[in-house]
């Protein structure tokens, strides 16, 4: 056995060794021809392949739910100026995309939906990641994160209104109140998954302290984590529709404000056009942003198998 | 760190074991798991730890790691830094196969090009070069724990501790790793503190066996393995002496009132 008096692998035994290891390397190859190696499907795939894999379990689900409501409709269960049928409704979806007001409301609304959750996104990141350091925080928090999160968002409005008015202040509250808790405890759920072996084996490779947190625990607690991010996507989304129907702000139009004015002029198919756009927002936006990022992420771990 | 030995000669040895006790837990429940450990490894010297079930040997790699301080006693490691594998490869499922070499690497702050070029060597030398863009999932058990044997190299350290590395392979596979870390060990001369189960195993990597008893983990009896390189894992000499160690390692654990049959002989 040579002493070793250099680092590890400067230059010389290893290159000596080559032609060994060429010997070597023949004989190895039959364990590596058994393991099959195919590439994920997912990988192969063209991004409009995946972004339709993406969208289809949820319209699939649409497009049956719209051929049951017209079997009722065609039933006559309901006269038609009370329930309306699907293919009117989305005749009114289409044609409401050529006012000036529709997309004005659609952008008030998707404002409001983007500020709220990225005050949620930081502020439940900063709590979550405040619980995970803070043995004491999380004990005196950590249940009651849980219990804001099965709080249905429509109880903060009164109060929501009584602190900022009718306003935009009050919506944004009560939208940031429905997300962040989710978000915080999906940052802890996440934290609290990672294989303790990972952490072990990133300290011995010398990853401390910062560093550890970057480049082993949050790449871990990513899976856990964007759950976490979903439901804080749909707690924010429903609370901003509760908000938008409750707080009417004269001279801001949004998705909420078309709802109400449909019912106030007992406007069944506007009505129901509005729901199919907010069940549409909600839908894609959970697709889109977060399904194909999901996605990507859980087959290039291997976690996959079970939906293929 | 505080109970860190400083290494007398750091010329001749790497690893220094000074009466180190470890009790895990408080109170009356207690339990001692190491019970005043001396033993020194070489450079470049090849041990092995053999012992049933309990007997310690994780703890004291955790403790020579650095993840764990002894209860008493003082561990010291020239250089200071030790390389870890363990029964799980343990890869980075986010990283690709090259990434998780990388690792280490970058967290030392070698530059890119540098980088790139041991990764590369490394791969060679545990025959990967064709997996480098793969992701650990994709690999087979064999091929992930080279993939962590690379990663460990990466480390830069002299000692390389290893737990059960191979216990989760089959045996074609575990002979396989078996030459391929006898020649990377020939190659660059690592030190090397192996813990098995396996007593043939055992005999056919080191160059020294260390007999553990269980509970408390006590060493009990140690052996010089004379027998020259290459070995096989089915040769006379190797199984004489596993015989051997197996007997001693049945005797000591009779006289333990808790220890379960030993797992040993079997391989």
């Amino acid at each position: 056995m040579p002493p070793l008096q250099k680092p590890l692998f400067p230059d010389s035994p290893v290159a000596d060794d080559a032609a060994a290891a060429a010997v070597a390397r023949a004989a190895v190859a039959p364990d590596l021809a058994d393991a099959g190696f195919q590439l994920d499907g997912e990988r192969r795939r063209r991004w409009w392949q995946r972004t339709l894999k993406a969208l289809s379990p949820g319209f699939g689900g649409v497009l049956l739910l719209f051929l049951l409501w017209e079997a009722v409709v065609a039933s006559g269960w309901r006269p038609e100026w009370v329930l309306p049928s699907p293919t009117k409704v989305l005749g009114r979806v289409w044609n409401e995309l050529f006012y000036a007001d529709t997309w004005i409301a659609l952008r008030i609304t998707m404002q409001r939906a983007l500020l709220g959750y990225l005050i949620a996104l930081a502020v439940g990141v900063a709590l979550g990641l405040a619980m995970v350091r803070l043995k004491w925080l999380r004990g005196a928090f950590g249940g009651f994160t849980t219990g804001l999160q099965t709080m249905p968002s429509i109880v903060w409005f009164p109060f929501a209104i009584l602190l900022f008015q009718l306003g935009e202040g009050a919506i944004l509250f009560v939208v940031v109140l429905g997300a962040a808790p989710s978000i915080a405890n999906g940052l802890l759920d996440a934290v609290d998954q990672i294989p303790p072996l990972l952490v072990k084996v990133g300290r011995s490779l010398g990853a401390r302290g910062f560093s550890l947190y970057r480049r082993v625990v949050i790449p871990a607690a990513l899976p856990g984590f964007v759950n976490g991010l979903k439901q804080g996507w749909a707690f924010s989304w429903r609370s901003l529709m509760a908000g938008e129907l409750l707080v009417i702000i004269g001279d801001r139009p949004s998705v909420g404000t078309r709802l109400h004015f449909a019912r106030e002029l007992a406007d069944a198919e506007g009505l129901m056009a509005w729901m199919v756009v907010v069940l549409a927002i909600g839908l894609l936006v959970h697709a889109l942003g977060f399904g194909l990022a999901e996605q990507r992420m859980m087959s290039k771990r291997g976690l996959l198998g079970a939906q293929r | 760190m505080s109970g860190r030995l400083v290494v007398e000669d750091p010329q001749s040895v790497a690893i220094a074991v000074r009466g180190v006790s470890k009790v895990h837990g408080h109170g009356p429940a207690a339990v001692l798991a190491l019970d005043r450990i001396d033993f020194e490894v070489q450079r470049g010297e090849f041990v092995c730890i053999v012992g049933a079930s309990g007997c310690g040997k994780s703890s004291l790699l955790h403790l020579i790691a650095g993840l764990d301080q002894p209860t008493s006693g003082q561990i010291g490691v020239t250089g200071g830094a030790t390389s870890l594998m363990f029964q799980d490869p343990a890869l980075f499922p986010w990283l690709s196969v090259e990434e998780n070499v990388a690792f280490p690497l970058e967290l030392r702050g070698v530059a890119k090009a540098e980088r790139k070029s041991k990764v590369a060597e490394l791969l060679a030398l545990v025959h990967l070069e064709a997996f480098a863009r793969r992701q650990p999932h994709e690999l087979s058990g064999g091929m992930r724990q080279r993939v962590a044997l690379a990663r460990a190299l990466a480390n830069a350290s002299h000692v390389l501790l290893m737990d059960e590395p191979f216990a989760a392979l089959d045996a074609m596979m575990r002979d396989k790793l078996h030459e391929d870390l006898e020649r990377i060990v020939a190659a660059t001369g690592l030190t090397v503190l192996f813990v098995t189960h396996n007593v043939r195993e055992a005999v056919r990597l080191g160059d020294r066996v260390l007999l553990f008893s269980s509970r408390p983990g006590r060493l009990a009896a140690q052996w010089d393995v004379a027998i020259p390189h290459p070995r096989r894992i089915e040769s006379r000499e190797v199984s004489e002496l596993a015989a051997l160690v197996t007997d001693r390692l049945r005797s000591s654990s009779a006289s333990s009132p808790h220890a379960p049959a030993p797992e040993a002989a079997v391989s």
